[in-house]
Protein backbone atom coordinates (compact mmCIF):
# COMPACT_ATOMS: atom_id res chain seq x y z
CA UNK A 1 0.00 0.00 0.00
CA UNK A 2 1.13 3.50 -0.74
CA UNK A 3 2.82 4.94 2.32
CA UNK A 4 1.11 8.24 1.69
CA UNK A 5 -2.29 6.80 2.45
CA UNK A 6 -3.22 7.58 6.04
CA UNK A 7 -6.80 6.36 6.00
CA UNK A 8 -7.81 3.39 3.91
CA UNK A 9 -11.48 2.49 3.93
CA UNK A 10 -12.20 -0.74 2.08
CA UNK A 11 -15.66 -2.04 1.29
CA UNK A 12 -17.09 -0.88 4.56
CA UNK A 13 -20.68 -1.77 5.28
CA UNK A 14 -22.60 -1.09 8.42
CA UNK A 15 -25.78 -2.87 9.32
CA UNK A 16 -28.06 -1.88 12.12
CA UNK A 17 -30.55 -4.35 13.44
CA UNK A 18 -33.63 -2.66 14.60
CA UNK A 19 -35.73 -4.84 16.77
CA UNK A 20 -39.19 -4.25 15.41
CA UNK A 21 -40.17 -3.44 18.93
CA UNK A 22 -37.34 -2.61 21.24
CA UNK A 23 -37.04 -5.05 24.10
CA UNK A 24 -35.45 -3.54 27.12
CA UNK A 25 -36.93 -5.37 30.03
CA UNK A 26 -36.15 -8.82 31.20
CA UNK A 27 -39.75 -9.94 31.42
CA UNK A 28 -40.39 -8.99 27.83
CA UNK A 29 -37.20 -10.68 26.73
CA UNK A 30 -38.09 -13.97 28.39
CA UNK A 31 -41.64 -13.99 27.10
CA UNK A 32 -40.57 -13.17 23.57
CA UNK A 33 -37.69 -15.59 23.41
CA UNK A 34 -40.01 -18.32 24.56
CA UNK A 35 -42.47 -17.40 21.88
CA UNK A 36 -39.59 -16.91 19.44
CA UNK A 37 -40.96 -13.57 18.57
CA UNK A 38 -37.91 -11.38 18.46
CA UNK A 39 -37.83 -10.06 14.95
CA UNK A 40 -35.42 -7.61 13.47
CA UNK A 41 -35.48 -5.39 10.48
CA UNK A 42 -32.18 -4.76 8.83
CA UNK A 43 -30.97 -1.33 7.97
CA UNK A 44 -27.80 -0.81 6.01
CA UNK A 45 -26.46 2.61 6.91
CA UNK A 46 -23.42 2.10 4.69
CA UNK A 47 -22.84 -0.30 1.82
CA UNK A 48 -19.47 -1.03 0.28
CA UNK A 49 -17.93 2.35 0.95
CA UNK A 50 -14.31 2.63 -0.15
CA UNK A 51 -11.97 5.58 -0.30
CA UNK A 52 -8.47 6.65 0.67
CA UNK A 53 -7.22 9.78 2.33
CA UNK A 54 -3.62 10.77 1.71
CA UNK A 55 -1.20 12.61 3.89
CA UNK A 56 -1.66 16.37 3.89
CA UNK A 57 -5.03 16.18 2.24
CA UNK A 58 -8.32 17.84 3.08
CA UNK A 59 -10.98 15.32 2.31
CA UNK A 60 -14.62 16.33 2.09
CA UNK A 61 -17.64 14.16 2.72
CA UNK A 62 -20.88 15.48 1.32
CA UNK A 63 -24.35 14.10 1.68
CA UNK A 64 -27.85 14.92 2.77
CA UNK A 65 -29.18 14.09 6.19
CA UNK A 66 -29.38 10.35 6.60
CA UNK A 67 -26.79 9.63 3.94
CA UNK A 68 -24.55 7.87 6.45
CA UNK A 69 -21.96 10.57 7.08
CA UNK A 70 -22.04 10.39 10.84
CA UNK A 71 -21.97 6.60 10.82
CA UNK A 72 -18.92 6.73 8.58
CA UNK A 73 -17.14 9.17 10.88
CA UNK A 74 -17.94 7.05 13.91
CA UNK A 75 -16.41 4.04 12.19
CA UNK A 76 -13.31 6.06 11.31
CA UNK A 77 -12.82 7.19 14.87
CA UNK A 78 -13.32 3.70 16.25
CA UNK A 79 -16.61 4.30 18.03
CA UNK A 80 -18.44 1.81 15.82
CA UNK A 81 -17.09 -1.43 14.42
CA UNK A 82 -18.19 -2.02 10.81
CA UNK A 83 -20.24 -5.09 9.96
CA UNK A 84 -18.11 -5.84 6.90
CA UNK A 85 -14.99 -4.38 5.40
CA UNK A 86 -11.96 -2.85 6.98
CA UNK A 87 -10.62 0.51 7.99
CA UNK A 88 -6.94 1.08 8.50
CA UNK A 89 -5.74 4.29 10.01
CA UNK A 90 -2.12 5.36 10.30
CA UNK A 91 -1.60 8.03 12.88
CA UNK A 92 -3.45 9.67 15.71
CA UNK A 93 -7.05 10.56 15.13
CA UNK A 94 -8.71 13.46 16.88
CA UNK A 95 -12.44 13.43 16.32
CA UNK A 96 -14.48 16.58 16.48
CA UNK A 97 -17.65 14.67 15.87
CA UNK A 98 -19.82 16.38 18.35
CA UNK A 99 -18.88 19.29 20.44
CA UNK A 100 -17.88 18.63 23.95
CA UNK A 101 -17.41 14.93 23.45
CA UNK A 102 -16.32 13.74 26.81
CA UNK A 103 -16.81 17.02 28.62
CA UNK A 104 -18.23 16.76 32.08
CA UNK A 105 -20.61 19.67 32.65
CA UNK A 106 -20.03 19.71 36.41
CA UNK A 107 -16.31 20.31 36.04
CA UNK A 108 -14.60 23.57 35.18
CA UNK A 109 -13.06 24.37 31.82
CA UNK A 110 -9.62 23.82 33.32
CA UNK A 111 -10.49 20.34 34.56
CA UNK A 112 -12.23 19.50 31.32
CA UNK A 113 -9.14 20.31 29.29
CA UNK A 114 -7.30 17.56 31.12
CA UNK A 115 -10.23 15.16 31.02
CA UNK A 116 -10.79 15.72 27.32
CA UNK A 117 -7.09 15.36 26.63
CA UNK A 118 -7.16 12.04 28.44
CA UNK A 119 -10.07 10.76 26.36
CA UNK A 120 -7.89 11.47 23.34
CA UNK A 121 -5.13 9.44 24.96
CA UNK A 122 -2.90 12.23 26.30
CA UNK A 123 -1.50 12.34 29.79
CA UNK A 124 -1.72 15.20 32.24
CA UNK A 125 1.88 16.03 31.63
CA UNK A 126 1.41 16.27 27.90
CA UNK A 127 -1.65 18.43 28.40
CA UNK A 128 0.26 20.75 30.72
CA UNK A 129 2.58 21.56 27.87
CA UNK A 130 -0.34 22.48 25.63
CA UNK A 131 -2.46 24.19 28.22
CA UNK A 132 -1.54 27.80 27.45
CA UNK A 133 -1.97 27.29 23.75
CA UNK A 134 -5.46 25.87 24.28
CA UNK A 135 -6.50 28.70 26.56
CA UNK A 136 -5.21 31.30 24.20
CA UNK A 137 -6.79 29.82 21.10
CA UNK A 138 -10.17 29.32 22.75
CA UNK A 139 -10.20 32.89 24.14
CA UNK A 140 -11.71 31.57 27.36
CA UNK A 141 -9.10 32.78 29.79
CA UNK A 142 -11.55 34.54 32.11
CA UNK A 143 -13.83 31.49 32.26
CA UNK A 144 -11.27 28.83 33.09
CA UNK A 145 -12.68 28.11 36.52
CA UNK A 146 -16.34 28.20 35.60
CA UNK A 147 -18.15 24.85 35.45
CA UNK A 148 -18.83 24.38 31.77
CA UNK A 149 -22.51 23.64 32.30
CA UNK A 150 -22.74 27.44 32.29
CA UNK A 151 -21.05 27.73 28.90
CA UNK A 152 -22.82 28.66 25.71
CA UNK A 153 -22.65 26.37 22.70
CA UNK A 154 -20.17 28.72 21.07
CA UNK A 155 -17.89 28.46 24.08
CA UNK A 156 -18.20 24.67 24.02
CA UNK A 157 -17.22 24.67 20.39
CA UNK A 158 -14.23 26.88 20.95
CA UNK A 159 -12.95 24.80 23.81
CA UNK A 160 -13.52 21.52 21.95
CA UNK A 161 -11.85 22.72 18.79
CA UNK A 162 -8.88 24.15 20.65
CA UNK A 163 -8.23 20.92 22.52
CA UNK A 164 -8.65 18.64 19.51
CA UNK A 165 -6.28 20.69 17.37
CA UNK A 166 -3.72 21.35 20.09
CA UNK A 167 -2.77 17.70 20.40
CA UNK A 168 -1.46 17.96 16.80
CA UNK A 169 -3.27 14.92 15.49
CA UNK A 170 -2.16 13.35 12.23
CA UNK A 171 -5.80 13.05 11.24
CA UNK A 172 -8.50 15.46 12.30
CA UNK A 173 -12.15 14.65 11.78
CA UNK A 174 -14.39 17.69 11.66
CA UNK A 175 -18.15 17.25 11.57
CA UNK A 176 -20.20 20.40 11.12
CA UNK A 177 -18.35 21.89 14.00
CA UNK A 178 -17.26 24.92 12.12
CA UNK A 179 -20.83 26.08 11.74
CA UNK A 180 -20.93 26.92 15.44
CA UNK A 181 -19.21 29.99 16.72
CA UNK A 182 -19.13 33.42 15.18
CA UNK A 183 -17.60 34.48 11.91
CA UNK A 184 -14.31 35.47 13.49
CA UNK A 185 -13.84 32.16 15.15
CA UNK A 186 -14.76 30.26 11.99
CA UNK A 187 -12.05 32.16 10.17
CA UNK A 188 -9.61 31.33 12.90
CA UNK A 189 -10.49 27.65 12.73
CA UNK A 190 -10.13 27.54 8.97
CA UNK A 191 -6.71 29.12 9.26
CA UNK A 192 -5.75 26.63 11.91
CA UNK A 193 -6.86 23.76 9.70
CA UNK A 194 -4.82 25.08 6.76
CA UNK A 195 -1.82 25.43 9.02
CA UNK A 196 -2.19 21.84 10.20
CA UNK A 197 -2.40 20.67 6.60
CA UNK A 198 0.82 22.51 5.84
CA UNK A 199 2.44 20.61 8.67
CA UNK A 200 1.45 17.33 7.08
CA UNK A 201 -1.79 16.50 8.85
CA UNK A 202 -4.87 15.21 7.06
CA UNK A 203 -8.36 16.48 7.67
CA UNK A 204 -11.68 14.82 6.96
CA UNK A 205 -14.39 17.43 6.80
CA UNK A 206 -18.13 16.95 6.82
CA UNK A 207 -20.22 19.96 6.05
CA UNK A 208 -23.53 21.00 4.61
CA UNK A 209 -21.98 24.14 3.26
CA UNK A 210 -20.84 23.47 -0.29
CA UNK A 211 -18.94 26.73 -0.29
CA UNK A 212 -16.92 25.77 2.73
CA UNK A 213 -16.11 22.35 1.34
CA UNK A 214 -15.19 23.80 -2.03
CA UNK A 215 -12.88 26.40 -0.57
CA UNK A 216 -11.14 24.06 1.86
CA UNK A 217 -11.05 20.57 0.40
CA UNK A 218 -9.19 19.07 -2.52
CA UNK A 219 -10.96 15.73 -2.92
CA UNK A 220 -13.94 13.97 -1.50
CA UNK A 221 -16.95 11.71 -1.87
CA UNK A 222 -20.70 12.17 -2.05
CA UNK A 223 -22.77 9.74 -0.04
CA UNK A 224 -26.37 8.89 -0.74
CA UNK A 225 -28.26 6.38 1.36
CA UNK A 226 -25.04 4.68 2.36
CA UNK A 227 -23.58 4.40 -1.11
CA UNK A 228 -20.74 6.39 -2.60
CA UNK A 229 -22.39 7.97 -5.63
CA UNK A 230 -19.43 10.03 -6.70
CA UNK A 231 -15.83 10.49 -5.70
CA UNK A 232 -12.92 12.51 -6.91
CA UNK A 233 -11.96 16.12 -7.45
CA UNK A 234 -13.81 18.57 -5.23
CA UNK A 235 -15.01 21.00 -7.91
CA UNK A 236 -16.64 18.22 -9.93
CA UNK A 237 -18.06 16.84 -6.75
CA UNK A 238 -19.60 20.10 -5.65
CA UNK A 239 -21.13 20.73 -9.07
CA UNK A 240 -22.54 17.23 -9.08
CA UNK A 241 -23.93 17.64 -5.58
CA UNK A 242 -25.43 20.99 -6.39
CA UNK A 243 -27.14 19.76 -9.54
CA UNK A 244 -28.41 16.57 -8.03
CA UNK A 245 -30.07 18.11 -5.03
CA UNK A 246 -31.40 21.41 -6.19
CA UNK B 1 -2.76 3.19 15.41
CA UNK B 2 -4.41 -0.10 16.24
CA UNK B 3 -7.48 0.03 18.39
CA UNK B 4 -7.66 -3.36 19.95
CA UNK B 5 -9.82 -2.38 22.90
CA UNK B 6 -7.83 -4.71 25.14
CA UNK B 7 -5.25 -4.56 27.88
CA UNK B 8 -2.71 -2.59 25.82
CA UNK B 9 -5.21 0.16 25.11
CA UNK B 10 -6.26 0.19 28.71
CA UNK B 11 -2.68 0.86 29.69
CA UNK B 12 -2.37 3.58 27.08
CA UNK B 13 -5.43 5.30 28.49
CA UNK B 14 -4.40 4.90 32.14
CA UNK B 15 -4.35 8.63 32.55
CA UNK B 16 -8.01 8.79 31.63
CA UNK B 17 -8.65 6.06 34.18
CA UNK B 18 -7.10 8.12 36.98
CA UNK B 19 -8.96 11.21 35.90
CA UNK B 20 -12.30 9.42 35.85
CA UNK B 21 -11.67 8.14 39.36
CA UNK B 22 -10.52 11.56 40.57
CA UNK B 23 -13.55 13.16 38.95
CA UNK B 24 -15.97 10.80 40.72
CA UNK B 25 -14.32 11.43 44.06
CA UNK B 26 -14.41 15.16 43.49
CA UNK B 27 -18.04 15.20 42.40
CA UNK B 28 -19.09 13.03 45.33
CA UNK B 29 -17.81 15.39 47.96
CA UNK B 30 -18.62 18.60 46.17
CA UNK B 31 -20.92 20.81 48.22
CA UNK B 32 -20.69 18.65 51.30
CA UNK B 33 -19.38 20.30 54.42
CA UNK B 34 -17.14 17.65 55.83
CA UNK B 35 -16.36 16.11 52.44
CA UNK B 36 -14.20 13.06 52.58
CA UNK B 37 -14.98 12.51 56.24
CA UNK B 38 -18.30 10.99 55.14
CA UNK B 39 -16.49 7.92 53.91
CA UNK B 40 -15.30 7.51 57.47
CA UNK B 41 -18.52 8.41 59.19
CA UNK B 42 -20.82 6.28 57.07
CA UNK B 43 -19.48 2.87 58.11
CA UNK B 44 -19.10 4.11 61.69
CA UNK B 45 -22.74 5.11 61.97
CA UNK B 46 -24.02 1.95 60.28
CA UNK B 47 -21.85 -0.10 62.58
CA UNK B 48 -23.25 1.75 65.58
CA UNK B 49 -26.82 0.94 64.58
CA UNK B 50 -26.06 -2.72 63.85
CA UNK B 51 -24.17 -3.11 67.10
CA UNK B 52 -26.95 -1.62 69.17
CA UNK B 53 -29.62 -3.72 67.45
CA UNK B 54 -27.82 -7.03 67.48
CA UNK B 55 -25.81 -6.85 70.65
CA UNK B 56 -28.36 -5.20 72.89
CA UNK B 57 -31.62 -6.47 71.43
CA UNK B 58 -30.71 -9.86 70.00
CA UNK B 59 -27.98 -10.55 72.55
CA UNK B 60 -25.45 -11.87 70.09
CA UNK B 61 -22.46 -13.03 71.99
CA UNK B 62 -19.45 -12.29 69.90
CA UNK B 63 -16.20 -11.06 71.21
CA UNK B 64 -15.54 -7.50 70.06
CA UNK B 65 -18.85 -7.31 68.29
CA UNK B 66 -18.37 -3.74 67.05
CA UNK B 67 -15.10 -4.57 65.32
CA UNK B 68 -16.57 -7.81 64.01
CA UNK B 69 -19.50 -6.02 62.40
CA UNK B 70 -17.59 -3.13 60.90
CA UNK B 71 -14.90 -5.35 59.40
CA UNK B 72 -17.46 -7.54 57.64
CA UNK B 73 -19.50 -4.58 56.60
CA UNK B 74 -16.60 -2.70 55.01
CA UNK B 75 -15.66 -5.70 52.86
CA UNK B 76 -19.23 -6.30 51.84
CA UNK B 77 -19.92 -2.68 50.98
CA UNK B 78 -16.76 -2.50 48.92
CA UNK B 79 -18.11 -5.37 46.88
CA UNK B 80 -21.69 -4.13 46.66
CA UNK B 81 -20.85 -0.50 45.93
CA UNK B 82 -18.21 -1.25 43.32
CA UNK B 83 -20.24 -3.82 41.43
CA UNK B 84 -23.46 -1.77 41.49
CA UNK B 85 -21.65 1.24 40.07
CA UNK B 86 -19.78 -0.85 37.52
CA UNK B 87 -23.07 -2.38 36.39
CA UNK B 88 -24.52 0.96 35.30
CA UNK B 89 -21.19 2.46 34.19
CA UNK B 90 -21.54 1.59 30.51
CA UNK B 91 -24.76 3.40 29.91
CA UNK B 92 -24.08 6.29 32.24
CA UNK B 93 -20.90 6.92 30.24
CA UNK B 94 -22.71 6.69 26.94
CA UNK B 95 -22.04 10.33 26.17
CA UNK B 96 -18.31 9.75 25.94
CA UNK B 97 -18.50 6.37 24.30
CA UNK B 98 -20.75 7.61 21.53
CA UNK B 99 -18.37 10.32 20.47
CA UNK B 100 -14.80 9.22 20.91
CA UNK B 101 -13.04 5.91 20.99
CA UNK B 102 -11.92 4.87 24.45
CA UNK B 103 -11.35 1.33 25.68
CA UNK B 104 -14.73 0.47 27.12
CA UNK B 105 -13.52 -1.54 30.07
CA UNK B 106 -12.20 1.71 31.47
CA UNK B 107 -15.67 2.67 32.73
CA UNK B 108 -16.46 -0.32 34.98
CA UNK B 109 -12.87 -0.43 36.19
CA UNK B 110 -12.87 3.26 37.08
CA UNK B 111 -16.00 2.71 39.21
CA UNK B 112 -14.34 -0.13 41.05
CA UNK B 113 -11.26 1.97 41.74
CA UNK B 114 -13.51 4.76 42.95
CA UNK B 115 -15.16 2.37 45.39
CA UNK B 116 -11.67 1.28 46.40
CA UNK B 117 -10.79 4.84 47.37
CA UNK B 118 -13.91 5.03 49.54
CA UNK B 119 -13.04 1.68 51.08
CA UNK B 120 -9.53 2.78 51.98
CA UNK B 121 -11.06 5.67 53.92
CA UNK B 122 -13.47 3.27 55.57
CA UNK B 123 -10.55 1.14 56.68
CA UNK B 124 -9.43 4.07 58.77
CA UNK B 125 -12.81 3.82 60.47
CA UNK B 126 -12.22 0.11 61.05
CA UNK B 127 -8.87 0.81 62.64
CA UNK B 128 -10.40 3.48 64.88
CA UNK B 129 -13.11 1.08 66.07
CA UNK B 130 -10.55 -1.63 66.73
CA UNK B 131 -8.39 0.65 68.81
CA UNK B 132 -11.33 2.10 70.75
CA UNK B 133 -12.74 -1.32 71.62
CA UNK B 134 -9.43 -2.75 72.71
CA UNK B 135 -8.46 -4.78 69.64
CA UNK B 136 -4.78 -4.06 69.06
CA UNK B 137 -3.53 -3.60 65.50
CA UNK B 138 -0.61 -5.90 64.88
CA UNK B 139 1.64 -6.73 61.93
CA UNK B 140 -0.87 -9.34 60.73
CA UNK B 141 -3.05 -6.41 59.71
CA UNK B 142 -1.13 -6.37 56.45
CA UNK B 143 -2.74 -9.63 55.42
CA UNK B 144 -6.07 -7.79 55.63
CA UNK B 145 -4.85 -5.41 52.96
CA UNK B 146 -4.35 -8.45 50.75
CA UNK B 147 -8.04 -9.19 51.20
CA UNK B 148 -8.82 -5.86 49.58
CA UNK B 149 -6.84 -6.94 46.53
CA UNK B 150 -8.78 -10.22 46.31
CA UNK B 151 -12.11 -8.43 46.61
CA UNK B 152 -11.06 -5.91 44.00
CA UNK B 153 -10.16 -8.60 41.44
CA UNK B 154 -13.38 -10.41 42.22
CA UNK B 155 -15.40 -7.19 41.89
CA UNK B 156 -13.83 -6.36 38.53
CA UNK B 157 -14.90 -9.79 37.30
CA UNK B 158 -18.45 -9.45 38.62
CA UNK B 159 -18.65 -5.83 37.44
CA UNK B 160 -17.63 -6.75 33.89
CA UNK B 161 -20.27 -9.46 33.75
CA UNK B 162 -22.98 -7.24 35.19
CA UNK B 163 -22.35 -4.27 32.93
CA UNK B 164 -22.25 -6.50 29.86
CA UNK B 165 -25.73 -7.73 30.68
CA UNK B 166 -27.20 -4.51 32.06
CA UNK B 167 -26.64 -2.64 28.80
CA UNK B 168 -29.13 -4.95 27.15
CA UNK B 169 -31.44 -5.57 30.09
CA UNK B 170 -31.85 -2.62 32.41
CA UNK B 171 -33.99 -4.71 34.76
CA UNK B 172 -30.83 -6.18 36.10
CA UNK B 173 -30.36 -3.02 38.13
CA UNK B 174 -33.44 -3.84 40.20
CA UNK B 175 -32.81 -7.56 40.35
CA UNK B 176 -29.28 -7.02 41.55
CA UNK B 177 -30.43 -4.74 44.35
CA UNK B 178 -32.54 -7.55 45.79
CA UNK B 179 -29.85 -10.10 45.13
CA UNK B 180 -27.35 -8.02 47.12
CA UNK B 181 -29.64 -8.00 50.13
CA UNK B 182 -29.91 -11.78 50.01
CA UNK B 183 -26.19 -12.03 49.47
CA UNK B 184 -25.48 -9.94 52.54
CA UNK B 185 -27.49 -12.27 54.73
CA UNK B 186 -25.73 -15.25 53.17
CA UNK B 187 -22.46 -13.74 54.32
CA UNK B 188 -21.46 -13.67 57.97
CA UNK B 189 -21.33 -9.89 58.25
CA UNK B 190 -23.51 -9.47 61.31
CA UNK B 191 -23.83 -13.02 62.63
CA UNK B 192 -21.05 -15.48 63.49
CA UNK B 193 -20.42 -18.15 60.85
CA UNK B 194 -20.87 -20.82 63.52
CA UNK B 195 -24.59 -20.28 63.86
CA UNK B 196 -25.16 -21.40 60.30
CA UNK B 197 -26.96 -24.76 60.49
CA UNK B 198 -25.06 -27.67 58.97
CA UNK B 199 -27.51 -28.18 56.16
CA UNK B 200 -26.93 -24.61 55.02
CA UNK B 201 -23.16 -24.73 55.25
CA UNK B 202 -22.91 -25.10 51.48
CA UNK B 203 -24.25 -21.55 51.23
CA UNK B 204 -21.09 -20.33 52.90
CA UNK B 205 -18.77 -22.49 50.85
CA UNK B 206 -20.32 -21.36 47.58
CA UNK B 207 -20.05 -17.78 48.65
CA UNK B 208 -16.74 -16.12 47.76
CA UNK B 209 -17.51 -13.27 50.13
CA UNK B 210 -17.56 -15.67 53.07
CA UNK B 211 -13.92 -16.46 52.33
CA UNK B 212 -12.99 -12.82 51.81
CA UNK B 213 -14.64 -11.68 55.04
CA UNK B 214 -13.01 -14.51 56.97
CA UNK B 215 -9.66 -13.71 55.42
CA UNK B 216 -10.02 -10.06 56.36
CA UNK B 217 -10.86 -10.82 59.98
CA UNK B 218 -8.06 -13.32 60.53
CA UNK B 219 -5.32 -10.74 60.42
CA UNK B 220 -7.34 -7.86 61.81
CA UNK B 221 -9.24 -9.37 64.74
CA UNK B 222 -7.51 -12.66 65.52
CA UNK B 223 -3.94 -11.60 64.87
CA UNK B 224 -2.94 -14.58 62.82
CA UNK B 225 -2.02 -15.01 59.20
CA UNK B 226 -4.77 -16.55 57.08
CA UNK B 227 -3.99 -20.16 56.17
CA UNK B 228 -2.63 -21.01 52.75
CA UNK B 229 -5.81 -22.94 52.07
CA UNK B 230 -7.93 -19.87 52.76
CA UNK B 231 -5.69 -17.75 50.53
CA UNK B 232 -6.03 -20.28 47.73
CA UNK B 233 -9.81 -20.24 48.00
CA UNK B 234 -9.83 -16.45 47.79
CA UNK B 235 -7.40 -16.35 44.89
CA UNK B 236 -9.26 -19.03 43.00
CA UNK B 237 -12.63 -17.35 43.34
CA UNK B 238 -11.17 -13.96 42.35
CA UNK B 239 -9.28 -15.17 39.30
CA UNK B 240 -11.96 -17.45 37.91
CA UNK B 241 -14.50 -14.65 38.17
CA UNK B 242 -12.12 -12.22 36.49
CA UNK B 243 -11.52 -14.59 33.59
CA UNK B 244 -15.25 -15.12 33.07
CA UNK B 245 -15.82 -11.38 33.32
CA UNK B 246 -13.21 -10.52 30.71
CA UNK B 247 -14.58 -13.21 28.40
CA UNK B 248 -18.21 -12.07 28.66
CA UNK B 249 -17.27 -8.43 28.32
CA UNK B 250 -15.10 -8.98 25.24
CA UNK B 251 -17.86 -10.92 23.57
CA UNK B 252 -20.38 -8.18 24.08
CA UNK B 253 -18.50 -4.90 24.01
CA UNK B 254 -18.85 -4.14 20.30
CA UNK B 255 -22.61 -4.12 20.61
CA UNK B 256 -22.77 -1.78 23.60
CA UNK B 257 -22.80 1.30 21.46
CA UNK B 258 -25.97 0.17 19.69
CA UNK B 259 -27.90 -0.03 22.94
CA UNK B 260 -26.97 3.12 24.81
Amino acid sequence: MNSDVVVNVKDVSMRFLQASEKITTFKEFVIRSLKKKISYTEFWALSNVSFQVRRGELFGILGLNGAGKSTLLKILSGVLVPTNGSVSVHGNIAPLIELGAGFDPELTARENIYLNGATLGFSRKEMNAKFDEIVEFSELKEFLDVPIKNFSSGMYARLGFSIATSVSPEILIVDEVLSVGDFMFQQKCENKIRQMIDNGASVILVSHSIEQVRSLCSRGIVLERGHVVKSGDIDELCDFYYERYS
Amino acid sequence: MKKNDGIIDLWKYRDLLWQLVAKDVKVKYKRSFIGVLWSLLNPLLTMLILTIVFKELFRFNIENFAAYVISGQVIFSFFSESTSLAMTSIYTSGQIMKKVYVPKAIFPISKILYALVNTLYSIIAVVIVCLLTGVPITASFFSSLLTIVYVMIFSIGVGLILCSIAVFLRDLEHIYGVLLTAWMYATPVIYPAEIMPDRFLFVLYCNPLYFFVTHFREGLLYHQLPSIELNLYCLMYALITLVIGVYVFNKRRNQFILYI
